[in-house]
């Protein structure tokens, strides 16, 4: 993490030749007393976690009138089966993987369009104003614009994913058109005077040279807009009309009516709504979390 | 404000070596522009009026009327104003949602700052530890909040009576005066990881140089956390504690999985009771009640604003 390489010599009297006895690396000193602290600390994740799976594997029987904490013996796979055939899993997951993904794609495009095209010309009112206008909306909270909101969608024929997928894009893109403004402006314009003095379009330089150039922050963003949109329960709720088509959030709280006995095939079903976005984040934690912190730094 | 190097740009645009073939559009020096950044800008802005701005001014416009959700309506002025400061529901309401916001925010920036420390300092597996602490932040909150609900409602109570502790031998997810610390407890869980990245990156800005100044001077770790680390970071707490109490303001999913609202209606928050007035019939009366919403997180966010620039804390 931290490997600010400082060799400043010091002003001590035993210079460890000359360099620095705390260089930020690992293994100056292992703190065990802290490490100690932190796994017992980690343990508060942990154990939900632990005791989700633990449930999803036993029989109504097993789980019975006990904590739920203990393990299993033998371990029930079939509650698996079963929650993916009472709750349709497959059509949640594709619905759930269809607003996830255009959410993702559309917050990245018309984000970064915004503020390219916002920082470029800074010096015009009409692009100042816009800037305000959009981050001013930030201080309008969701709740207020929620009930005309379904009626407005409702009425354009938007009680679907695909209305959710636009509500997901337009209600990021102020926090987004922040985090990339910074971005675009530190970015030369003289790589984009070349490619205009050769004949590009505004068009081509954004999508060959600016985008390109803009990985870093497409990675946090389309991060947080996976992370939103995926694991959303409100917009779901409220918008989409045919619960056929609702996400794998509203799914668990539709059949809630249907698990109220059944724990084993709730929890089964619970991991089954976890498992996608835990699998893909143990995966790429490293640069997920690098990602989510370039947008902190912000 | 920084403005861009362009406008100092191409004024002697190569004016006689390349023949220019399209340099009109970088000719922002004789004010012209390309009028594709305007195709860039004013169909996502006129989408964002129109899907954003626009059901606010709507919602406003209907909670001066006696709409029901349906049918015929006609204007009555301010009266859904007027009954809403005389609804104690409502008032009860926007109690428990203050409060619960005001805990939660403690708790989590307590909560947060510690594990941001620990993760910063020199601990063994670190990696793997920042990973796990991580996970809650990747998970759907309603489904979290359904694991913790049967984690109160059956195996707490199971413990507890093990344990012979008969006060916490029922659930507190049916106790109107403790459902409510289940909440903030899975609130925590869910947001302490959010802002723990905010306060790494805090803790990442410091140079090590003045810990070691402190170090030379005979600074305890204690001492070196009060005076130094935390008037340092201080920005980044401020920034936390700003979004998180306007987040939690908004607390559904969670309060959802967990109580519903209830018992009774101990735990209601006000976005719960407006979103109510989608199918409750009480249309025009929770869009008064969502106008009253914004107009104190409104003054709660100048407020906040104001505060900051008195301690001249930059952001």
């Amino acid at each position: 993490m931290t490997a600010s390489t400082l060799s400043k010599p010091v002003n001590r009297t035993a210079p460890a030749a000359g360099r620095s006895r705390r260089s930020g690396r690992e293994g100056y000193k292992i703190n065990w007393w802290l490490t100690a602290l932190m796994l017992v600390a980690s343990l508060t994740v942990l154990l939900p976690l632990y005791f989700t799976v633990a449930m999803a594997l036993k029989s109504p029987e097993q789980i019975g009138t006990g904590t739920g904490l203990a393990w299993p013996n033998p371990m029930n796979w079939e509650n698996f089966a079963a929650a993916y055939v009472a709750t349709n899993f497959p059509r949640a997951f594709l619905s759930t993987a269809f607003v996830t993904v255009f959410s993702v794609l559309g917050s990245l495009v018309c984000s970064s369009l915004v503020a390219y095209a916002i920082a470029r010309n800074w010096n015009r009112n009409f692009f100042r104003g816009s800037f305000v206008y959009l981050l001013s909306a930030m201080f309008i909270p969701f709740p207020v614009i929620i009930l005309p909101l379904i009626k407005q969608t409702a009425l354009l024929g938007l009680d679907n994913p695909g209305g959710v997928v636009f509500l997901h894009v337009l209600g990021g893109i102020s926090f987004n058109t922040l985090l990339y403004i910074a971005f675009v402006r530190s970015i030369p314009a003289e790589l984009e005077e070349s490619a205009r003095m050769d004949g590009a379009t505004t068009w081509q330089v954004f999508r060959k040279i600016i985008f390109p150039l803009l990985a870093p922050m497409n990675a946090t963003v389309g991060i947080f807009a996976f992370l939103g949109s995926w694991n959303d329960f409100l917009l779901p709720q409220m918008m989409i009309a045919d619960p056929a088509l609702q996400t794998l959030p509203v799914v668990q709280m539709l059949f809630q009516g249907e698990f109220n006995t059944n724990y084993s095939l709730a929890f089964a079903s619970y991991l089954m709504a976890m498992a996608p976005t835990l699998v893909v984040y143990i995966l790429a934690q490293r640069w997920v979390l690098s990602g989510v912190m370039r947008g902190a730094v912000k | 404000m920084t403005t861009t190097a362009e406008t100092a740009q191409a004024t002697p645009a190569a004016a006689s070596t390349v023949p220019p073939k399209a340099p009109l559009s970088t000719a922002r020096a004789q004010g012209r522009i390309d009028p594709t950044y305007y195709w860039m800008v004013v169909p996502v802005l006129a989408l964002f009026a129109f899907f954003i701005t626009l059901p606010a001014l709507v919602g406003v416009f209907f909670s001066l009327t006696n709409y029901a959700g349906y049918g015929d309506w006609k204007f009555i002025g301010l009266s859904n104003y007027v009954n809403i400061f005389k609804d104690p529901a409502v008032l009860q309401s926007y109690i428990f949602t203050f409060v619960f916001a005001l805990a939660t925010t403690v708790v989590v920036n307590v909560v947060a700052l510690a594990i941001a420390l620990g993760l910063n300092a020199k601990i063994k597996w670190r990696t793997g530890i920042r990973t796990v602490f991580f996970i809650p932040m990747v998970l759907s909150a309603l489904v979290v909040s359904f694991v913790f609900n049967y984690l109160f409602s059956n195996t707490l109570p199971v413990l507890m009576e093990r344990l012979g502790y008969t006060p916490l031998a029922t659930s507190i997810l049916a106790n109107e005066n403790l459902a409510w610390i289940a909440i903030v407890l899975v609130t925590v869980w869910q947001a302490a990881p959010g802002a723990t990245i905010i306060y790494l990156a805090g803790l990442q800005s410091v140079p090590s140089e003045v810990y070691e100044a402190a170090d030379l001077d005979g600074a305890g770790s204690f001492r070196q956390f009060l005076s130094l680390t935390l008037p340092l970071i201080l920005g980044y707490l401020v920034i936390n504690v700003i979004l998180g109490f306007k987040g939690f303001l908004g607390t559904y999913e969670i309060i959802v999985g967990l109580t519903g609202g209830g018992p009774g209606m101990a735990t209601q928050s006000v976005a719960m009771r407006i979103f109510s007035g989608f199918t409750g019939g009480d249309y025009s009366y929770q869009m008064a009640n969502a106008v009253i919403y914004f107009l104190i997180t409104l003054l709660i966010s100048v407020i906040q604003l104001r505060l900051i620039q008195r301690r001249g804390v930059s952001l």
